[in-house]
């Protein structure tokens, strides 16, 4: 997939977050959570279709995810679902051009007024609802 | 299709399955979160034509938004016209097959063919 | 390959006094005989206020004058001389050895760009997808038709553009971009800041030909505003910002 000729960084460049600030992380997180999200759907959807084999079908279902493992999944899922709505919505705003900056003429140090605060809070609320999601999600989970 | 056509269905997908999946996952929690996966509980949600109705909807909107997303992803890292074609088609036939199989589960269990 | 630490004694129109000193490691690459690219170390003195580039024709004049390196204006104006600085990319004539904090400087040719030989790259793709977008100002008329023998435009028009048009083509956003790290076929962020420069430029009337060409699979929705690009552009022109203020055209968020 890395054409040595056209010396793409490949796909080491797209998921290595470190060089260029939060923005980044948010980017590589975004599409990992994506992803997780998807695989996480294709199962649901095949799972909740034991309810058709009856209660038989679908209480071994439960037994299958109502465990400490299957909880622990669910925690992650919920913080992924979290994180991708919220960064998702600051996303489709910034595409929008909603918060990032006006147009002006620029001067040395030249800082990007489109990587500005209001986007960065923006990830770290993200971050941080994702966190508390499942924080909350582990406590309903294992609490009962 | 026009590929800004794609990301507003994109978009748009995303913004109605959030209200939606927050109803659902709302209805997990206002229950108790384990009586609410008891199996009389689930039929009675699927039996309840509003909630069906909702669930399909959320299908089909995850759906298409989850499968662009990987259409997407996929278009990244490679090119060429024929692995685009795959990719794309490969993606829609996904999609539907999906929800197909999903919406197979909610219309037998709410028309009570289980 | 450690090289000797010592310049050669001949003289030289810089003296070199400073105590301080750095290994600079070169990435040497020729495509025509190398397989795969190896490090070339050398032992540069340097001073508070010597660039990266400084390092390089340091190495070029005493010790190693093969390295293959482009260079011109020595002042953040050409961008010949952009490169892969310490992982990142930078220009070598306006990043400084000091403010890199490190004792081990790595030079690199620019990721995404085709290497020529060592540090220079090719810029054909970079020239390509900045020709596609049609970066001229496009209307049926000329300055002859109106009066005024000049297309007017206010300082508040100007305002909304200029920052674009302070793109010098380095091609370190293109290099940064995630996007193209793995896309063959992305349009890269220079150009389309540059396709945004002439959509906000007043005297432009080519908007909807613009907007045509970067619909595409591979055009203006390949980005995802992972704002890389923005983060090491070296003369504010932003091209995030350009790229979502252009898809905002787009989604109908501006008209």
């Amino acid at each position: 997939m890395t054409n040595q000729d056209e010396h793409k960084e490949g796909i080491g460049g797209m998921i290595n977050p470190r060089r260029y600030g939060i923005e980044r992380v948010a980017y590589l997180l975004m599409r990992l959570s994506g992803l997780g999200l998807l695989a996480y759907f294709i199962a649901h959807i095949y799972e909740t279709s034991s309810i058709l084999k009856g209660q038989v079908g679908w209480n071994e279902f439960l037994e299958l995810t109502q465990t400490n493992a299957g909880h622990a999944i669910l925690a992650i899922v919920i913080g992924m679902c979290v994180f991708h709505t919220v960064n998702g919505i600051r996303v489709m705003l910034g595409q929008g051009g909603v918060g990032v900056g006006k147009p002006a003429r620029p001067d040395y140090p030249y800082p990007p007024a489109s990587q500005n605060i209001r986007h960065k809070m923006g990830i770290y609320s993200a971050i941080t609802l994702a966190a508390i999601a499942m924080m909350y999600g582990l406590a309903i989970m294992f609490g009962e | 299709m026009r590929e800004s056509i794609i990301m507003k269905i994109h978009y748009g997908t995303a913004l109605a399955a959030v209200a939606l999946v927050a109803v659902h996952i709302l209805m997990r929690l206002t229950q108790g979160f384990a009586e609410s996966l008891e199996y009389d509980s689930v039929i009675a949600n699927y039996k309840f034509l509003p909630y069906a109705g909702m669930l399909e909807i959320i299908l089909i909107l995850l759906s298409i938004h989850g499968f662009n997303g990987l259409r997407v992803i996929l278009l990244e890292l490679k090119q060429g016209k024929t692995y685009e074609k795959a990719v794309s088609y490969g993606c829609i036939a996904a999609m539907i097959t999906l929800i197909v199989y999903g919406s197979r589960t909610i219309i037998m269990v709410n028309t009570g063919m289980t | 390959m450690a090289q000797t630490s010592s310049l050669a004694d001949e003289n030289s129109s810089t003296p070199l006094s400073s105590q301080q000193s750095i290994i600079l490691r070169i990435a040497r690459f020729n495509p025509e005989h190398d397989s795969a690219k190896k490090f070339m170390e050398f032992n540069i003195p340097y001073e508070k206020w010597t660039t990266v580039l400084e390092a390089i024709l340091e190495v070029k004049k005493h010790l190693d004058h093969s390295v293959a390196v482009r260079y011109s204006c020595r002042q953040a104006t050409c961008g010949s001389c952009g490169m892969i600085i310490n992982g990142k990319p930078r220009l070598a004539c306006f990043t400084k050895i000091s403010e890199l904090n490190s004792n081990i400087i790595t030079v690199e040719p620019m990721n995404n760009f085709p290497i020529i030989r060592d540090l220079a790259v090719k810029f054909e793709r970079l020239f390509d997808t900045h020709h596609k977008i049609k970066p001229y100002i496009i209307r049926d008329d000329t300055e002859i038709t109106p009066n005024t023998k000049e297309f007017l435009q206010s300082p508040e028009e100007l305002e909304k553009y200029i920052q674009f048009s302070n793109c010098i083509k380095c091609g370190l956003c293109n290099s940064a971009c995630p996007t193209m790290a793995t896309d063959s076929s992305f349009v890269g962020p220079q150009a389309l800041a540059q396709a945004y420069r002439y959509v906000a430029d007043s005297r432009d009337k080519g908007k909807d030909d613009r907007l045509k060409i970067i619909d595409d699979s591979h055009g203006i929705w390949r980005c995802h505003f992972a704002g890389s690009c923005s983060q090491v552009c070296p003369k504010g022109v932003d091209p995030a910002m350009g790229i979502q203020l252009l898809r905002g055209y787009m989604l109908g968020f501006r008209s």
